[in-house]
């Protein structure tokens, strides 16, 4: 190998450094576990009680995204890991390791999220794909599964992996900007559970139209299957979604490389 | 060469380094001398352009340190506090910094076995003594065998064996020609490694000498005299302008002219003489004296 640095080298680094610490495992097992587990989980509760009390229930039920429900809380356990790639070099000291072998700076920045979407992606598009027939297989008792070739399915069940990764380049870029673990979790949090609890407080139609342009309610349109007229289109919605992450990602960009490190 | 001028960096309203300059020549050991909090940390941080000086420039081999298209391979450092996730294995830290610029998974083997802790370096970093983590640390700097080496106070935490290792090996390195600049809070052990010293207190230039001419300009001309005429000895020293003062019980000590002027008045008198040695001040002693105004928390005496 040519020994001098180049992004290929770097980005090398980041993989190394990524699978060499036993917390980047586990966080994406119990994401895993979280999307297929309590996917299962919730599944399962809605079949045991079909059909519905409620009649209207009948119209909205969408198979596809009861059998992803466990990306709702999933999604917390990975932002965290997005955080965590960051912020604990910098909660060691390892980042001014790196940044001596780097001082530009950026080539680490761009590789860290890099790793991260391609090492999310190849192992959560399985994992939404699994929760997706486990749920199914569970709907079917009783008559209301549906398959990935029926219209929207497969969008949805890759767009939840999707969904996931962009929530955890969410986390990496809060990692970027805050540097520290705890007020990156805390934001991540706040604006992806408290921020629609605040929202919902509103009176309508403010709720509804407020609600709509969340990172989260945006971003989760991407798995729903039946259409939503108080949100926006799955592709608009997971856009705009990117779109948030992608200015704080540039927002981080610029302060990494200017402050003292 | 490691070349600062007009160095200055302020953190808010506090100075840290103060309009610094200073050149670090090849081919020796440059200690970097200063009480804690002196800007030593900080004067590193700015030559690895971990921080942007607020005023002035700091070159390595004549560019600013990110403007160095392969650092490792040019400059190692080895950090004052430790840089290492304690989740990660000595091996994999040094796999993942050496992966950055392509050097190969035999250097780092290398490396492992040159700082001698190629048993330990699979176990998780965390549970290393002070002692590992400063080999393990020596071992990032040398990894792109680099021309230039900044050390930061690199004996911190190392047993008297471990020591006398980095000693003999900032010796042996500077004598291949390459630049070694070594912080260190202890002159003392300055003394043992470095040829040259750059001292500095808050921030600023105090000395930038060989340690001869460091402790040479500290001595001042005092002699110390042993006689059993030590009282009439005295009255002779005197009466020259010279001043003595007794030490312990036969012994005087002479400030203001040589041992030979001492020998010879003495002579001259018939008085005899047990000993008779120019004094010259430990390094220490002369540190002391060269960074006593500069030091930030000064154990002061009561009132």
């Amino acid at each position: 190998m040519n020994e001098s640095l180049s992004f290929a080298h770097v980005v090398r680094a980041e993989w190394i450094k990524f699978r060499s610490v036993r917390s980047s495992w586990m966080t994406l097992a119990v994401t895993v576990l979280l999307v297929v587990g309590l996917g299962a989980l919730f599944t399962a509760a809605r079949a045991s009680r079909w059909p519905p009390r409620d009649p209207a229930e009948l119209f909205t039920f969408d198979p596809t995204r009861i059998s992803l429900a466990g990306v709702f809380l999933a999604q917390l356990a990975f932002g965290v890991l997005g955080v965590l790639v960051v912020t604990g070099e910098y909660a060691s000291g390892t980042i001014r390791a790196t940044f001596t072998a780097v001082p530009r700076r950026l080539p680490v920045y761009a590789a860290k999220p890099l790793v991260f979407a391609v090492l999310s992606l190849i192992a959560l598009v399985p994992t939404t794909l699994a929760a997706f027939e486990v749920g199914q297989q569970l709907l079917s008792g009783k008559h209301i599964n549906t398959t990935l070739s029926a219209p929207g399915v497969s969008r949805a069940v890759v767009g939840a992996a999707l969904y996931l990764v962009v929530v955890g380049l969410f986390g990496v870029a809060l990692g970027w900007l805050m540097r520290h673990t705890a007020g990156a979790i805390s934001t991540l949090f706040g604006v992806l559970l408290i921020a629609p609890i605040l929202v919902h407080i509103l009176p309508s139609p403010w709720s509804e139209n407020v609600d709509k342009w969340l990172p989260s309610t945006a971003g989760q349109a991407v798995f729903g299957v039946r259409p939503d007229s108080s949100t926006f289109g799955p592709w608009t919605g997971f856009g705009l979604l990117c779109a948030y992450v992608a200015v704080l990602l540039v927002l981080g960009a610029v302060m990494v490389s200017r402050r003292d490190a | 060469m490691i070349e600062a001028r007009a160095l200055t960096k302020r953190y808010g309203d506090k100075v840290a380094v103060d309009e610094l300059s200073f050149v670090v020549q090849p081919g020796t050991v440059t200690g970097f001398l200063g009480p804690n909090g002196a800007g030593k940390s900080t004067t590193f941080r700015c030559i690895l352009g971990l921080d942007r000086p607020t005023a002035g420039r700091v070159t390595v081999n004549g560019r600013s340190y990110r403007d160095i298209p392969a650092p490792l391979h040019e400059v190692g450092a080895l950090l004052e506090a430790r840089s290492v996730h304690p989740g990660r294995s000595a091996r994999n830290h040094l796999r993942m910094l050496a992966a950055t610029h392509g050097i190969s998974g035999k250097r780092v083997d290398e490396v492992l076995g040159l700082v001698g802790i190629e048993d330990v370096a699979d176990r998780r970093v965390g549970g290393f003594s002070l002692g590992m983590g400063q080999r393990l640390g020596v071992a990032v700097a040398l990894l792109g065998d680099p021309d230039v080496l900044l050390l930061d106070e690199p004996v911190n935490g190392l047993d008297p064996e471990g020591i006398r290792w980095i000693r003999q090996l900032l010796r042996e390195l500077a004598g291949q020609g390459r630049t070694i600049f070594v912080s260190s809070h202890l002159m003392s052990e300055m003394a043992q490694t470095a040829e040259h010293v750059i001292v500095i207190g808050r921030g600023k230039l105090i000395a930038d000498a060989s340690i001869e001419q460091i402790v040479a300009a500290a001595s001042g001309a005092r002699v110390r005299v042993r006689s059993p005429r030590r009282d009439e000895l005295a009255a002779v020293l005197t009466s020259q302008g010279w001043t003595a003062v007794a030490v312990e019980a036969d012994g005087l000590d002479v400030a203001g002219t040589s041992a030979a002027a001492i020998g010879d008045l003495a002579f001259a008198h018939g008085i005899v003489l047990h000993e008779l040695t120019a004094q010259e001040a430990t390094l220490e002693e002369a540190y002391m004296q060269l960074t006593a105004e500069d030091v930030e928390f000064a154990a002061g005496g009561a009132g």
